[in-house]
């Protein structure tokens, strides 16, 4: 019992270590690299890593680090503007859903059901394909297939929520739809919807990675993990470190924000505590 | 039986018509003019005037709609605009491969995700269940589109065990199965563990214990067999999962099926292709959700009852 909470917390920990060092070569990249990741060298190109190029240099000669370091900052813009968005209209569809119920709710939920017909990336990739290649487009079709989780949690949280005792209490006392909706049952939703959002990053992350592979995300002008690992596979048999700097990049962050996710699921779950 | 199937087709109509609809205006509102986007911008306008109206594209939207819904009802997905052939046709011709593979990487994860999840629960808090736990969070991370090439790179070009790509031999389809039901197995790794825990603390498992039966036949007659209900609606749910990941994982490994077309679609910018591949696969994982309530309310008869 005491073991398994241990291990996690250490996974927890090393999670919000990742994340910690994450964010902070988002913010710092331009201290942090001295080289324009869109230089191009072509005498240096594919070179191996060295003093100079830490991590070599790619098919064009640019610093695949200085490439790695910003693209932290594509991989978390996407990241957590995907699952804020996502969040609100998830919240505002879910919270319409779950405490008007009737035909509100009806209409909400078949478009969920239709939104759910679409497995994983598979709507993002439509949508993306179809616009001009770059960052809030690919957060645009993120977010467009995204929200549809959080509508179905909020609106489960809702509907128990609503029958609890200082929510009955709250409405005897005449307290207006917003204050109730506001005060007393989107605050005890919250715990929930953390854990999915933590998921959700790395989701967005893993989302944002695919689409740069498949050619239909970010620009060529935006360094992009994805990006750079469909490039490194072109050349894999002859230089394998074009494409192994990027994926561990991205497992990394992945699983850094997953660790988290995974360790506050267990705190919000209470179930897991009575095992 | 009968009357529970029946209802749960008719409920599927309107969501395939939802799903054909959403597929309809996200391709015809995006803003750009699609005659653009098709021809490319430097053609001649007596062109972009043929193809607009074989495309009836000069009429209202809502009669649009109408001809889309039209030809979808008649199986009539669209013309390629590469070949200028039937849709239908070739994602049908493709569809086999995507099929094989998503059930290779489904039989694969099985067989990686039920022992390992039956040894975390059975040993629960040990090393053991602390190590496929982590596994099982590492497998999730790991994108198909970096375990891919790290798996070429070590079984393919150091190893030199199995080929980098193509499709015929059993030695072909090992990589990209690999590829595609790692996610899957971690997802039922966990699955089984916690699913397996909760049947265990059953009476009619204490009850088969009291009784004097062996251990390992308490847990793999009595408790796995119980314990395999939820496993299966899962795997139902991920089917269509996979069939989304096998749209990188094919293209990885330049595997025939629906995936690699509809990747060659997009950047040939083949819209009526790019629309037939993700109308026939949201279809095909409408109904195959459909089959796994089905196969679900047999399976466990209380289902039915709701």
């Amino acid at each position: 019992m005491k073991n398994i909470f241990k291990f996690k917390n250490k996974l927890a920990l090393v999670g919000t270590i990742i994340i910690t060092v994450l964010i902070f070569t988002a913010i710092c990249a331009d201290f942090l690299v001295s080289e324009d990741p869109r230089t191009i060298d072509l005498q240096g190109a594919f070179s191996l890593p060295s003093s100079k190029h830490l991590f070599g240099q790619d098919q064009n000669g640019a610093d695949i680090f200085s490439k790695i370091i910003y693209g932290a900052q594509t991989s978390l813009l996407v990241g957590f503007s995907t699952v804020l968005i996502s969040l609100i209209i998830g919240t505002f569809f879910g919270t319409i859903a779950g405490y008007l119920g009737g035909i509100f709710d009806q209409l909400i939920m078949r478009a969920v059901d239709i939104f759910m017909a679409f497995p994983g990336l598979l709507l993002a990739m439509a949508i993306s394909a179809l616009m001009e290649p770059s960052i809030y487009n690919i957060i645009f079709a993120l977010s467009f297939s995204g929200w549809v989780s959080y509508a179905r949690i909020v609106r489960s949280q809702v509907l128990s929520l609503k029958q609890f005792d200082h929510v009955l209490a709250a409405q005897s006392l005449g307290a207006s739809r917003r204050r109730i909706i506001f005060y007393h049952i989107l605050p005890n939703a919250l715990g929930p919807l953390i854990v999915a959002a933590t998921f959700g990053i790395a989701g967005a992350i893993i989302g944002e990675a695919a689409l740069s592979f498949l050619g239909i995300g970010a620009p060529p002008t935006v360094p992009s993990w994805g990006a750079m690992l469909d490039q490194g596979r072109q050349h894999l048999l002859d230089f394998p470190h074009l494409a192994t700097y990027p994926g561990i990049a991205i497992m990394l962050a992945v699983l850094g924000f997953n660790f988290v996710g995974d360790a506050l699921r267990d705190r919000f779950d209470p179930k897991s505590h009575m095992e | 039986m009968f009357h529970y199937i029946l209802r749960r087709l008719m409920l599927m109509i309107p969501i395939l018509l939802g799903v054909s609809t959403l597929v309809f205006f996200i391709i015809h509102l995006v803003p750009g003019d699609p005659v653009d986007i098709l021809l490319g911008e430097t053609a001649l306008d007596v062109n972009k005037q043929v193809l607009r109206q074989a495309l009836h594209l000069d009429k209202p939207i809502f009669v649009q709609y109408g001809y889309y819904v039209w030809n979808l009802i008649h199986g009539d997905l669209g013309t390629s605009l590469v070949t200028n052939k039937p849709v239908l046709p070739t994602i049908l011709s493709r569809y086999p491969a995507t099929l094989q593979l998503s059930i290779a990487a489904m039989i694969i994860a099985m067989l990686i995700a039920l022992p390992l999840g039956v040894l975390a629960a059975v040993k629960k808090y040990s090393i053991v269940d602390n190590v496929s736990m982590f596994v099982s969070l590492l497998g999730v991370s790991m994108p198909n589109f970096w375990l891919g090439p790290l798996l070429i790179i070590f079984f393919s070009i150091h190893l030199d065990w199995l080929p980098v790509s193509g499709r015929g031999t059993i030695s072909h389809m090992i990589l990209p199965s690999v590829t595609l039901g790692a996610a899957l197995a971690s997802i039922l790794t966990r699955m089984t563990r916690s699913s397996l825990l909760e049947v265990i603390t059953n009476d009619y498992v204490r009850t088969a214990r009291a009784k004097g039966m062996r251990e390992s036949r308490v847990i793999f007659k009595h408790a796995l067999m119980n314990a395999l209900i939820p496993i299966i609606t899962v795997l139902g749910l991920q089917f269509g999962v996979l069939l989304a990941g096998s749209i990188i994982t094919e293209s990885i490994f330049s595997w025939p099926g629906i995936g690699r077309e509809i990747v060659q679609a997009l950047q040939r910018r083949d819209y009526p292709m790019v629309q037939g591949c993700v109308l026939f696969i949201s279809f095909t994982y409408v109904v195959v959700n459909l089959l796994t309530d089905i196969m679900y309310s047999i399976i466990d008869p209380r289902i039915r009852l709701g």
